[in-house]
C-alpha cells in the first residue's frame, strides 16, 4: 500500500514537473498568454452574465434602431432590444457548445484512432474507410439536414457537431499509435499482462494527448463558428440568444442598425481568434523546434 | 522503374477505384439519413394541409415512395448507374438539369475565390515563413489568424455595410442587374460587379488558411540542411525560395487545398444565401428546407462525387511530385 502511494506520489511530482516545464514554455509565447486573458475574460463574462448585463436581453421597450450610446453600450435593435446585454448573452452558449462539442468530438476520436491504430489489420482499414467517409461528406450540408430534420435543440446541436468533427482526431491518435506500439514500452506492459484497454488507454494514449489537446482547441474554435452559422440558418435553439442568431436576425438591419451585425460579430471574432491563439501556443509549446535554436 | 514501384497510371487507376466503394457509401449514408427523419415529403407538397388518405397514397405511388426503404435504394442505385436521379418533389424538373443549372455560378464564385486566395495566400505565407519572428510576419500571421476566425457571414455582413451601405459601389444581391438585359462585354462587367463582394468574402477566409499553411510548411523547410546546403552552394535567395523550397513546400500545400474543400463548399453556402447568389449551395439549403428529398440525394452525391475526385486528384498530383508514394 505504501507502495502504492509512493508511486502515485512520483508520477504526481513528475506530472507537476512536466506541467511547470510546459508553463515556462507557454508563457514565452505573447501571443499565447494574450488569447489565454481574452479566454479567460470571456470565461467570467459567461458565467457573471446576469451582473454584466445592464438590461434584460429581451427587454424590448428602449426606442428602435438606436446607435451605440451611454445607456445602451452597443445600441439597440429593430425591436428595441439593448445589443449589449443580448452580446454578452451570447457568451455562455457559445462557449458551452464549443466546449462539449470539442470534449465529445476528442473523445470519439480517441477511441476510434486508437482501436484502429493499436489493433490494425481488418479493423483498422474499416475503421479508416469509416473516417475517410466522415471526410468527404459535406460537413456542413449534414449539419443542415440533421438539423432541419430532427428540429433544433441545443443538445442536439452540440451532438451534431461532435459527430462531423472527430476524423482528424481519429487519424492523429491512429498515426501515433501505429508509431508507438511497436516500441518497448508497449512489449513490457503486454509482458507483465496488461490487457488491450489498459495498453490502450494507459500506456500510449499519455504520449499522444499534447497533440489530441491541441486538436481540441482547434475543434473548439470550429464548432464555435459551426453552431454560428447553424444559428444563422436559422437552425439553433430558438429559445436561447445566441450570437448566430442575433447575426441572422441583423441580416435585414444593415442599413438602419449595422451595430446590431457588428458588435456580435467582434464577439464571435474574439472568442475564436482567442481558442485559436491558444492553440498556436500549445502547439509551439509542445513543439519547441523554432525557438529553441 | 525500381521493383515495387508502381506506374502513375496504375497508381491512379488504383487511387480512381478506391473512390467507388466511398460513393456508394455516401449515397447509401444520405438516403438511410433523410427518410430516417420524422416528417415527410407528401405533406410537404400539399402545403400542409392533410392529405385524404387516397390522395396519400396516389402521390405516394408516383413518386416511387410506396415501397419499402430497401426496394427504393436498391432502385434508386440503379437509375444513378444510367444518370437518372429522378426529379424534384417541387421544381417538377429533373435533379440533373437543376444542378447543371445552378453549377455554373457556383464554380464561378469558388474558382474566383481559391484562385485569389490560393496565389494571394502563398506569397503572403512565403514572405512571413521567410522574415519568421520579424515585425512583418507578426502582422501577416495576426491579419491571417483574423481572417482564420472571422465567421464568413459576418465578414460578408461587413462587407456589405463597407461597400454597399457606407461606400455604395457594389450591389448586394444577385448576380446580374435585373433592370438592365445586359449582352456582351457590360454582361461580363456586370457579373464582375456582382461577384466583387460575395467572392472576397470567400477570399478573406480561404487566403488565411492558404497563408497559415504555406507559412509553416515553408519555415520547417527553410530549416532544413539540403536548404543550408543550396545557400553554401552561394545560389540567389531568389532561387533558394522559390527553387528549393517552394518547390517542396508546394505538395503539401496542395494537399490541404484538396482536403479543405468540404470547407470551401460550407463557405459558399454561406455565402451564397447572403449575396442572393444563384449557385448549389443556397439550392442545397432551399431543398432541405422542402424536403425535396431526390434533390438533397442528387446535390449529396454531386458534392461528395467533386469531393472525392478533387482528393484523388490531388494524390496523383502528389504521386507525381514524390515519386516515393508510388511504392507499396
Amino acid at each position: 500500500m505504501n507502495d502504492f502511494i509512493m508511486h502515485l506520489k512520483t508520477n504526481m511530482n513528475l506530472t507537476l514537473g512536466s506541467i511547470r516545464r510546459f508553463w515556462q514554455r507557454y508563457k514565452r509565447n505573447k501571443a499565447g498568454l494574450i488569447g489565454l486573458g481574452l479566454f479567460t475574460i470571456l470565461v467570467f463574462i459567461a458565467i457573471f452574465t446576469p451582473i454584466i448585463s445592464p438590461f434584460d436581453p429581451l427587454d424590448n421597450t428602449f426606442e428602435t434602431n438606436l446607435p451605440p450610446n451611454n445607456v445602451n453600450y452597443f445600441g439597440t435593435d429593430d425591436l428595441g432590444r439593448d445589443v449589449f446585454s443580448r452580446t454578452v448573452q451570447g457568451a455562455g452558449v457559445s462557449l458551452i457548445v464549443g466546449a462539449f462539442a470539442s470534449f465529445t468530438s476528442t473523445l470519439i476520436g480517441i477511441f476510434i484512432g486508437g482501436f484502429a491504430g493499436y489493433i490494425g489489420k481488418g479493423v483498422d482499414l474499416v475503421l479508416m474507410k469509416i473516417t475517410e467517409l466522415f471526410q468527404v461528406l459535406p460537413q456542413f450540408f449534414v449539419a443542415i439536414l440533421i438539423a432541419s430534420f430532427f428540429g433544433p435543440g441545443f443538445w442536439g446541436i452540440i451532438l451534431v457537431i461532435s459527430l462531423l468533427s472527430w476524423p482528424k482526431t481519429a487519424r492523429l491518435v491512429r498515426a501515433e499509435f501505429l508509431s508507438l506500439k511497436e516500441q518497448e514500452f508497449v512489449s513490457a506492459a503486454k509482458t507483465v499482462g496488461c490487457n488491450r484497454f489498459t495498453i490502450i488507454f494507459n500506456e500510449i494514449l499519455p504520449s499522444a494527448m499534447p497533440e489530441v489537446i491541441v486538436n481540441g482547441s482547434l475543434i473548439m474554435a470550429t464548432a464555435i463558428l459551426m453552431q454560428a452559422s447553424l444559428s444563422f440558418f436559422g437552425l439553433g435553439d430558438p429559445s436561447k440568444i445566441s450570437w448566430g442568431k442575433m447575426l441572422s436576425d441583423s441580416q435585414g438591419l444593415l442599413r438602419s442598425a449595422p451595430w446590431a451585425s457588428i458588435f456580435p460579430g467582434i464577439a464571435i471574432l474574439l472568442t475564436v481568434l482567442s481558442i485559436n491563439l491558444i492553440g498556436d501556443a500549445l502547439n509551439d509549446a509542445i513543439n519547441p523546434k523554432f525557438r529553441e535554436r | 522503374m525500381k521493383k515495387g514501384q508502381k506506374s502513375i497510371l496504375a497508381y491512379a487507376l488504383n487511387r480512381l477505384l478506391q473512390g467507388i466503394p466511398m460513393i456508394i457509401m455516401v449515397i447509401i449514408l444520405t438516403f438511410v439519413l433523410i427518410n430516417l427523419a420524422p416528417g415527410d415529403p407528401v405533406s410537404m407538397m400539399t402545403a400542409g394541409i392533410d392529405p385524404t388518405p387516397d390522395m396519400r397514397a396516389l402521390l405516394e405511388k408516383q413518386w416511387g415512395i410506396d415501397e419499402p426503404l430497401f426496394v427504393q435504394l436498391i432502385k434508386y442505385l440503379g437509375r444513378i448507374l444510367t444518370g437518372d436521379f429522378g426529379m424534384s418533389y417541387f421544381q417538377g424538373k429533373s435533379v440533373v438539369d437543376i444542378i447543371l443549372e445552378r453549377l455554373p455560378p457556383t464554380l464561378l464564385l469558388m474558382m474566383t475565390a481559391i484562385l485569389i486566395s490560393t496565389i494571394f495566400g502563398i506569397v503572403c505565407g512565403i514572405i512571413s515563413a521567410y522574415h519568421m519572428y520579424k515585425r512583418i510576419d507578426s502582422v501577416l500571421s495576426i491579419a491571417a489568424l483574423i481572417g482564420y476566425s472571422a465567421p464568413l457571414f459576418w465578414v460578408g455582413q461587413v462587407l456589405i455595410i463597407v461597400f454597399a451601405v457606407v461606400l455604395d459601389i457594389f450591389p448586394v444581391s444577385g448576380m446580374h442587374d435585373l433592370r438592365m438585359a445586359a449582352t456582351g462585354f457590360k454582361k461580363i462587367l456586370d457579373t464582375a460587379k456582382h461577384l466583387f463582394l460575395p467572392s472576397l468574402s470567400l477570399t478573406f477566409w480561404f487566403s488565411a488558411l492558404m497563408m497559415r499553411v504555406t507559412r509553416t510548411k515553408m519555415s520547417d523547410i527553410l530549416q532544413s540542411d539540403y536548404i543550408k546546403t543550396a545557400r553554401a552552394k552561394g545560389l540567389s535567395e531568389t532561387k533558394v525560395i522559390m527553387g528549393h523550397a517552394f518547390r517542396n513546400a508546394l505538395a503539401p500545400i496542395i494537399t490541404v487545398l484538396g482536403f479543405e474543400l468540404g470547407a470551401v463548399v460550407m463557405g459558399a453556402t454561406v455565402v451564397e444565401t447572403i449575396f442572393g447568389w444563384p449557385g448549389m449551395g443556397r439550392l442545397m439549403y432551399e431543398s432541405i428546407l422542402r424536403r425535396d428529398y431526390p434533390l438533397i440525394t442528387g446535390i449529396f452525391f454531386f458534392v461528395s462525387l467533386s469531393i472525392i475526385l478533387v482528393n484523388i486528384l490531388v494524390d496523383i498530383m502528389y504521386a507525381v511530385f514524390d515519386p516515393q508514394v508510388r511504392y507499396e
